[in-house]
Parts: structure tokens; C-alpha cells; sequence
């Protein structure tokens, strides 16, 4: 991801599309879009993913979660009404060099995450899946996931101080 | 500058990511995670979750000429909606719901002023005036009401409540909310079904308002 954000690799665009794609579509169709719908959105949030690589930061978010949330951004914005109500963006300096660190830290986090998830009881792991799928209502998701989403709060938290202090600096 | 003490929960975020709430309720979370950084960061842990989900989703083969056309579409202009951004005391997704002009008030009395944003059979998201000191009528609502403070500050029963906070009121809640003394309070109102008014004036006024 890094390598088609800042040097335009459409060789690694390309194994982004090889992961992501029939994933997206897989997912996209589990709410009930139809396979060629799907395929347009798929189309569309790999167009945004190549065209808004700028705004990509591996030190608050995982490529996963970044195409995750284009591709919910997409949907509601085709099949509902009202577009998305999105959160104002902070805008990242070119020259801004990932943390290493901090970008490994969040790694290890999403990792320990998706283990978390994979070892749920099944009833518990469909449950997660329903809720961010977006099979379940805010009333039903109230009940505790019981996911340990602690760590990865802090670590994102991190990421975004680092981020504000640099922008301080920069400004 | 005031901290933010009154959040988003969780669920609401989690909602918020997976794309399930209604518009309404989606600009307060988007408007309050534009003005605090925590939120922001707790609204990314669940979308860490939804990338997991989406990793670990079956995969279904694309057509064949997805990806050649893709490609070959790499080099054309292509339109991506931008993140909404700030004007004034407006965060970005209200300047936006606001199409960037200045809001339409209209009297509620008592010098309480409304402009209603968005009214729908999923709920309705409203900019509240309050001069003052003044008081927004006795009210309880069917369901959940979200208000967040753009300007001022207000305080109930349940705290007092300043720029970038939130409150979270259920049907239980009984609630007189009272601007702060020294400017007029200006807030984000989110429920996801029509105000309730508890005296007779205001009831018989409601559908006239739409509040």
C-alpha cells in the first residue's frame, strides 16, 4: 500500500486487487447486493483506494480497515438517499515519515485483533460478523462483543498525538 | 480551551462503522469524532474490527475483466467525494448538511430558535438556539436523543455539557435543558423519532414545527 502511495506502483495496486477484490465482492454481497452491483462497488472503492492514497496513514489504520471503511462509505452512499455523514479528515504533510515503530505497534495490535477473533466461541464470531456487516441495529450491538478492543484503542490514540504533534511542528 | 468530557458509546461507534445508523444520529458521531481526537481513535479500533471481518470474509471470483478494466482506468479522472470540512462553529458534516450557508432559524418560542436538517421516518437532526439562560421546553422523547454542543453550553439533570460534548438521553430521561449564562447555546439534536412535549402549548404546536 505503501508503495503505490508514494510511488504510484500499479504492479502493487495489482496484488492489492488480487487480495482485496474477491473479498470485497464476497462481502459485499453477503448484504444482499446483487454479483455485477457488487463488482461496480468493488470497481469504485479500488478506484477511491488508488486516488486517495494520500490520505492512507499506516500509523492510525491497517489497509484493511482503510478499504473497509471506503467500501461502507460507497454503499450507503449508492443505496441510500442522504450521502454519508463523514468525519472531517486530517490531512497529512507529503513529507511526514511513518513512525516505524508506532506502524509496527499497530500491526502487532490488528494481528492480536484478528486472533481474538478467530478464536470466539462461532455463535460469538457470527455475531461480530452480523455487526460489522451491518446486519445488526446500534439497540443490538449494545450487548458487550466481549472483543478486547482496549490495546488497539491506545495504540491508534498514539498514532493520531503523533500525527497532531507533527502537524504543531509543521505549521 | 474546555476537554471534552461527554462521549460517543461504543455501540454508537461500532454502529457508526459498520454503516448502520440512521443520518441523523451519523452526523452527531461524525461531527463530535471532527472535534475529538479519542472518539476518532476509538471510530478506527472498530473499523480495525471491520477490516478483520472483511479479511476473514469467503472470497467470490471477480469476472474476468475487472481488473483489465480497472487498470486501464487508473489514468482517467476520477471522482471521489471529499471529507466535508469546518465553517466557523459548523464541523464539517453539519457545514455540509448546512449545503455552507448560515442556518435557517425559526422561533420556537421563548426566544428558542430551530432549523431542522433532516426529517425522516428514520429520525430528525435539528440546530437548536437557546438564548442565555433560557430553558428548551420539558420534553421526553420515543427513543434516543443525541445533542451535541457546537457553541456554549448547556446543563440538566444529567451534567453540564460543553463544545464537543454529547449527550445521550434515552426515553427514561426527563430532561429541561438550560443554555449556560454568558452565550447562546447553540447544539446538534438527533432523535430517531419525534420530541414529546409535556405540556399542553407546545404539544399542540408540534406538528406544526415538526419537532
Amino acid at each position: 500500500m505503501i508503495a503505490v502511495r508514494d510511488n504510484r506502483d500499479r504492479a502493487a495496486f495489482a496484488s492489492l486487487f488480487d487480495y482485496f477484490a474477491p473479498r470485497l465482492k464476497g462481502f459485499i454481497m453477503r448484504t444482499g447486493t446483487g454479483s455485477g452491483q457488487a463488482e461496480e462497488i468493488v470497481q469504485e472503492v479500488m478506484l477511491t483506494v488508488w486516488n486517495k492514497s494520500d490520505l492512507f496513514d499506516p500509523g492510525r489504520a491497517q489497509v484493511s480497515s482503510w478499504i473497509y471503511q471506503i467500501a461502507r462509505n460507497r454503499q450507503i452512499d449508492k443505496i441510500r438517499k442522504e450521502n454519508r455523514a463523514l468525519p472531517e479528515e486530517l490531512q497529512m504533510e507529503e513529507e511526514t515519515e511513518p513512525d516505524a515503530g508506532q506502524v509496527l505497534g499497530l500491526q502487532q495490535e490488528a494481528d492480536r485483533l484478528k486472533d481474538a477473533i478467530r478464536n470466539l466461541k462461532p455463535e460469538q464470531r457470527e455475531m461480530i460478523e452480523k455487526a460489522y456487516l451491518g446486519e445488526l441495529t446500534h439497540q443490538e450491538i449494545k450487548q458487550q462483543t466481549g472483543l478486547p478492543l482496549g490495546t488497539i484503542k491506545s495504540r491508534i490514540r498514539l498514532g493520531l498525538e503523533r500525527l497532531r504533534h507533527e502537524l504543531k511542528h509543521i505549521r | 480551551m474546555k476537554t471534552i468530557t461527554h462521549h460517543i458509546p461504543d455501540a454508537l461507534l461500532a454502529a457508526y462503522a459498520a454503516g448502520t445508523l440512521p443520518y441523523a444520529y451519523e452526523m452527531v458521531v461524525a461531527a463530535h469524532v471532527s472535534m475529538c481526537d479519542a472518539c476518532r481513535a476509538d471510530l478506527a479500533a472498530h473499523e480495525a474490527v471491520g477490516g478483520a471481518v472483511l479479511e476473514d470474509t469467503a472470497s467470490t471470483a471477480v469476472s474476468a475483466d475487472l481488473k483489465s478494466n480497472l487498470m486501464d482506468l487508473l489514468d482517467m479522472p476520477f471522482e471521489t467525494r471529499s471529507a466535508p470540512t469546518r465553517k466557523g462553529i459548523y464541523p464539517g458534516p453539519i457545514a455540509e448538511a448546512l449545503k455552507g450557508k448560515a442556518p435557517r432559524w425559526r422561533p420556537l418560542g421563548g426566544g428558542v430558535r430551530q432549523d431542522i436538517l433532516d426529517a425522516g421516518p428514520e429520525g430528525s437532526a435539528r440546530l437548536l438556539f437557546i438564548p442565555p439562560g433560557m430553558a428548551v421546553p420539558d420534553h421526553s422523547h420515543n427513543g434516543l436523543e443525541l445533542t451535541l454542543v457546537l457553541q456554549g453550553s448547556f446543563s440538566d439533570d444529567a451534567g453540564e455539557f460543553g463544545v464537543g460534548d454529547v449527550e445521550v438521553a434515552d426515553q427514561e430521561v426527563d430532561h429541561i435543558p438550560t443554555a449556560g449564562p454568558d452565550v447562546p447555546c447553540i447544539c446538534l439534536a438527533a432523535t430517531d423519532a419525534p420530541l414529546k412535549f409535556n405540556s399542553w402549548l407546545p404539544r399542540l404546536l408540534q406538528p406544526v414545527f415538526r419537532i
